[in-house]
């Protein structure tokens, strides 16, 4: 595969319902091969910059990957432009197969004579998808069966054979148990290689384990940005997390997944902002 | 459907019976009379098979499908009416109610080709037009069945209103001849029977490969989860207008075939009620099945003549209990009893009545989980 060298550049992106900066002036620059975490307190804005950046609500600013403006733009026509989105709640296509969910996701730019054809044996692309994501032996079920870890890991296969250079997930391993989180870091670590990929995440652990970067939002705006480390040491986010500044300095405390509610309801979508 | 997908035989044999029945067994046992009143079921079931696609598979509830019958059947009843009165003559109905001449835009229809033509065309045109309107704006599920509803009755309504160009309430009746033929004659009856028959079996054929092509597929991904299919890069809009319109031409064709069958058709054949008693032929066959629909509608129309001949006024109430009875417990239609018997009743996993469980709540099937 050809060495993609475009990045993703966001400049002052701002999203108002009513008046209300639910993301305000946000700036991120993503390049490939950096898994970028963006974590913050519910209400953050972090799922709402995805929805921007995939047309699903309207902004202000500027996304570009490439010299690709994004904003402005229908989110089918986004998703062609090579930028993928998974959702919290794994929506693949339930009563499908994984072969006919994958051969959908890898189909957007066939023609409509193509479209009105009967797919013959399993096309390349989705064979190597399958192996990939693990699901060869499951390539004949119908994806309502997977469990939901399967699941979530189809998504991703979907984005790959999407061609996506984009990859934008919304908390990829909420619900799942702890192995199949590692083999999910592991995963998302292989297919960012030569992808940009944002993950939006709540789980701490994770975040730790598997981010190469990462972006702190509060109230709609970046509160910092760095390394694990760099953000962990941060006085500002210790206070965000804390509720206080002066608390237990040790943020990788506050930051356990016990301590964050939202863990807990993960399987249903929550109200975000 | 699984089982339809992965047994091509299946669908063969049952065409091949079918054409058997129609083409063979049903000309030779049946009086003149009864192989009407099939050949106007069989065009009901037209409408079916184009429902099926467009509310089964693309889970649009379709509840106008009477207009484009309509349209078809009044397109065929023009021509008809303007080749009985002969060259430059006006129909007999505009000689009482009207003034004897020929209004411009029934002058075409003179021409048995541009009639062809129009019926083929003008119904999904429409349908295509209406459809870019609806499917862009996001109009979907209940509000969708609302609106097509209407327009089925604003049509019925328009066609009442215009008794000197359409006959009005009487409508458009007493065809005497079907491209030149006389449409007395039993034999040319059978011929057009075993047309409808043909035309059938064809919808059929075509409805059964679009099913197992790749358009087909996604059309399934585009009734259940909508926003995910524009996340790929799909417009969905486009991909619920094609079988929209097909629907809308298959029932376009049903309406020209059903003229001729049954010599008349009026703003009762193509309003509001007749529309709903498509659907209901459908959700009682099974809309997610190929064959279900065409058996459920003929099932239905059988049942409603026979009935409303032994207690008429009672037949409605009839109806409207089946309909009930068949969503409240058999949600996947005389089609699923089979896998439902087989499962002695249990409430199996999702996967195991998967086009059942969809079909037990058009909301729930087009249900957005996505959070926005």
């Amino acid at each position: 595969m050809a060495i993609r060298t475009d990045y993703l550049e966001v400049r002052g992106l701002t999203v108002s319902f009513d008046g209300f900066k639910a993301v305000d002036a946000v700036d991120l620059t993503v390049y490939q091969s950096d898994l970028r975490f963006l974590i913050g307190p519910n209400g953050a804005g972090k799922t709402t910059i995805i929805d921007a950046l995939t047309g699903l609500v309207g902004a202000t600013g500027s996304a570009k990957f490439g010299a690709t403006e994004l904003i402005g733009r229908k989110s089918h026509q986004i998703a062609r432009l090579g930028v993928g989105r998974s959702f919290q709640t794994a929506s693949v296509f339930t009563e499908l197969s994984v072969l006919q969910n994958l051969d959908i996701a890898a189909g957007a730019k066939r023609s409509p004579l193509a479209l009105l054809g009967v797919r013959r044996g399993i096309p390349d692309i989705v064979s190597k998808a399958l192996e990939t994501i693990s699901l060869t032996a499951e390539v004949n079920k119908p994806a309502g069966v997977l469990s939901h870890g399967q699941k979530q890991w189809l998504e991703i296969g979907m984005l790959l054979v999407q061609d996506s250079q984009v990859l934008l997930l919304d908390e990829p391993v909420a619900g799942m148990s702890a192995d199949e989180r590692e083999q999910t870091g592991q995963l998302l670590k292989q297919v960012g290689a030569d992808r940009t990929v944002i993950i939006v995440e709540h789980d701490m652990e994770f975040m730790r384990r598997f981010a190469d970067s990462v972006t702190v939002l509060h109230g709609g705006k970046v509160l910092s940005e760095g390394s694990v480390a760099q953000v962990q040491a941060d006085p500002r986010v210790q206070e965000v997390y804390l509720g206080r500044a002066n608390a237990t300095p040790d943020l990788a405390e506050a930051m356990e997944p016990a301590d964050n509610p939202a863990d807990e309801s993960a399987p249903s979508p929550r109200a975000k902002v | 459907m699984i089982g339809y997908l992965k047994g091509p035989g299946r669908v063969w044999v049952g065409l091949a019976l079918g054409a058997v029945v129609l083409f063979v067994l049903a000309p030779s046992v049946l009086s003149d009379f009864r192989l009407m009143l099939l050949g106007k079921y069989l065009c009901f079931a037209m409408v079916a098979v184009g429902i099926g696609l467009a509310w089964g598979r693309g889970g649009m509830l379709v509840l106008g499908q009477g207009v484009f019958f309509g349209l078809g059947a009044y397109l065929m009843a023009m021509h008809l009416k303007l080749s009985d009165a002969g060259p430059g003559k006006a129909p007999d109905f505009m000689l009482l109610y009207g003034s004897g001449v020929v209004p411009f835009w029934w002058e075409p229809f003179r021409s048995p080709v541009v009639t062809l033509v129009a019926i083929l065309l003008l119904p999904a045109a429409i349908a295509t037009v209406l459809g870019l309107a609806i499917f862009r704006r996001r109009v979907k599920g209940a509000y969708f069945a609302i609106l097509s509803q209407a327009l089925a009755a604003a049509f019925a309504i328009l066609l009442i209103g215009q008794q000197t160009t359409t006959g009005g309430t009487n409508g458009l009746n007493g065809f005497r001849g079907f491209l030149g033929y006389n449409l007395f004659d039993p034999v040319n009856k059978q011929l057009i029977f075993s047309i409808a028959a043909a035309v059938l079996l064809a919808m059929l054929l075509l409805t059964w490969h679009l099913y197992r092509s790749r358009y087909g597929e996604l059309l399934v991904a585009v009734r259940d989860q909508e926003e995910r299919v524009r996340f790929l890069g799909y417009n969905p809009a486009n991909i619920k207008l094609v079988a929209y319109a097909i629907a809308a031409a298959m029932a376009g064709v049903a309406g020209a075939l059903f003229v001729p069958i049954a010599g008349i058709i009026s703003p009762a054949d193509v309003g509001v009620v007749p529309s709903i008693a498509f659907i209901i032929g459908v959700a009682i066959g099974g809309r997610n099945t190929l064959l279900g629909p065409v058996l459920g509608t003929i099932l239905v129309a059988y049942a409603q003549t026979t009935l409303s001949e032994q207690f008429p006024g009672f037949w409605t109430y009839f109806q409207g209990a089946l309909l009930i009875l068949v969503i409240a417990f058999l949600p996947g239609g005389l089609a699923s009893l089979w896998t439902v018997v087989k499962r002695g009743r249990r409430p199996g996993p999702p996967s195991a009545a998967p086009m059942a469980a969809a079909a037990a709540d058009p909301a729930l099937a087009s249900e957005q989980k996505v959070s926005i």
